[in-house]
């Protein structure tokens, strides 16, 4: 919990600030007519911040860092022999080594997720009071406005399944790798690259199914 | 004792078992013996259930051990030790812990008995003091001591070595063997050792089996070694110039 959690939490910070600011900005750019109430900019970036990249962005960056981590670790530890110790001694390695690391991510990633979607709309204050883009009861009245609580069950749940994605894919190229180092670093690879497709592929489903 | 009955393994088109048969006596020092590619490790991977056999039976006592469930697979490792070629030890926790290790997964003892009965396995293997250091910071021949003492500390019924000596010096061999032969003796455990040294075939080998190409070349002891005259074993044994010199000379005294 510690590696996935604290360990993630700058750089997911980090990142939450700067989606936040470019979506406020780039809105703020085509928003600009005078059509429509400069506050409905607030209103757009929480929405999509919560909807959508908070849940998607972090767990994209958290496939790279913790995923590819965690398939390097359990292969690392396959290579070594330690799983197959493990077995002889009568340990069920997969219980052992995958399952806790599911269930820390679970827990986890969705807090995360939340933290991101607060900081996002952290960010988009930052980019634009500051800069007189917006006056702060403007973005504060967008940030109130038409809120609807289900978008906050729709990123839980996405952070959910997000991470049990990749956590369990992560932990199945490592831990059924084969061969050597060569085999090692692609297996690493393999766990970013198949996570992010799935995860993507699970953004629209899950956009299908709870939109509906 | 572990039988093993007409063993075949086969990976795709290739047969590395061709048919295998042999007892594994408890209370000796059963040893694998054979070229590399020989399927020596392949078989000692057969016996301890990390890979199922393409036909054949293992017997693990009366006990048919191909067609158990996983469970019951689990239970009968818990009486099984094994020393990694490499020692397998886990970097990260320290020696005592992964001494510990089975103790924590398996045992209801209290903290004090794990750590008597961790102490006993150290000093039971002659390594004093070295509880706390990590097996990067010890040298190889430590690594396997610790190894050893991890495989023995829930007091197994089978202790499975594969190359116990290989990258190890003659004399941290030689005592690496009289530590699996005296472990093995006291304790009345079936011991099976994968191995390449000669040492090792003419100190501690009381029931030997040559592996040639997935067959089973030759059985016999220690004391039967010189007097045979399979060519495959004396091939294997005589195969360094050394030996051969040796022999040649004690040829050439008698």
């Amino acid at each position: 919990m510690n590696d996935i959690g604290i360990g993630s939490l700058v750089i997911i910070c980090l990142i939450a600030v700067f989606i936040g600011a470019v979506t406020a900005v780039q809105f703020s750019y085509q928003l600009s007519g005078g059509l429509v109430p400069r506050y409905y900019i607030g209103y757009v970036v929480r929405d999509i911040v919560i909807i959508e990249l908070a849940p998607t962005f972090t767990c994209l960056v958290l496939a790279g860092k913790v995923g590819s981590n965690m398939a390097a670790e359990i292969g690392g530890m396959r290579q070594k022999e330690h799983i197959d110790a493990m077995e002889i001694m009568g340990v069920n390695t997969a219980t052992f080594l995958i399952l806790p690391k599911i269930i820390a991510a679970v827990i986890v990633i969705p807090l995360l997720v939340a933290i991101a979607a607060f900081v996002g709309n952290a960010g988009g204050y930052i980019a634009t009071v500051p800069t007189g883009l917006l006056t702060s009861e403007e973005y504060i009245q967008g940030l109130r406005s038409f809120f609807i609580d289900y978008n906050v069950v729709m990123m839980f749940v996405k952070g959910l399944v997000f991470s049990f994605i990749l956590t369990s894919v992560s932990c199945y190229q490592g831990y059924f790798v084969k061969g050597g180092s060569i085999e090692l670093g692609q297996s690493s690879t393999n766990a970013v690259v198949y996570s992010s497709i799935l995860i993507l592929l699970f953004d629209y489903l899950i956009a299908i199914v709870l939109t509906q | 004792m572990i039988r093993i009955e007409n063993i075949i393994k086969s990976f795709g088109e290739v047969k590395v078992l061709k048919g295998i048969s042999h007892t594994f006596e408890a209370g000796k020092t059963n040893l694998i013996i054979g070229r590399s590619g020989a399927g020596k490790t392949v078989l000692l991977k057969l016996l301890v259930g990390l890979f199922a056999p393409t036909s054949g039976n293992i017997w693990y006592n009366d006990i048919d051990f191909v067609n158990l469930d996983k469970k019951e697979v689990r239970e009968i490792r818990m009486k099984v030790g094994m020393l990694f070629q490499g020692s397998a030890l886990f970097d990260s926790m320290s020696v005592e812990e992964n001494i510990a290790f089975p103790l924590d997964m398996f045992s209801k003892m209290t903290k004090k008995e794990k750590l008597d009965r961790v102490n006993y396995c150290l000093e039971r293997v002659s390594l004093d003091g070295v509880n706390d250091q990590y097996p990067s910071e010890i040298s190889g021949g430590m690594q396997k001591r610790v190894g050893i003492a991890r495989s023995i500390v829930l007091s197994p019924e089978y202790l499975f070595c594969d190359e116990p000596n290989s990258g190890l010096d003659p004399k941290t061999s030689i005592v690496i063997d009289e530590l699996i032969k005296s472990i093995t003796v006291e304790h009345n455990i079936t011991t099976v050792i994968n191995t390449h040294d000669m040492n090792s075939v003419m100190e501690i080998g009381d029931n030997i089996a040559l592996l040639h190409m997935g067959e089973l070349a030759w059985t016999g002891n220690k004391d039967e070694v010189l007097a045979s005259d399979n060519d495959l074993l004396k091939e294997f044994i005589f195969a360094s110039p050394f030996l051969q010199k040796l022999r040649d000379a004690a040829a050439r005294n008698a």
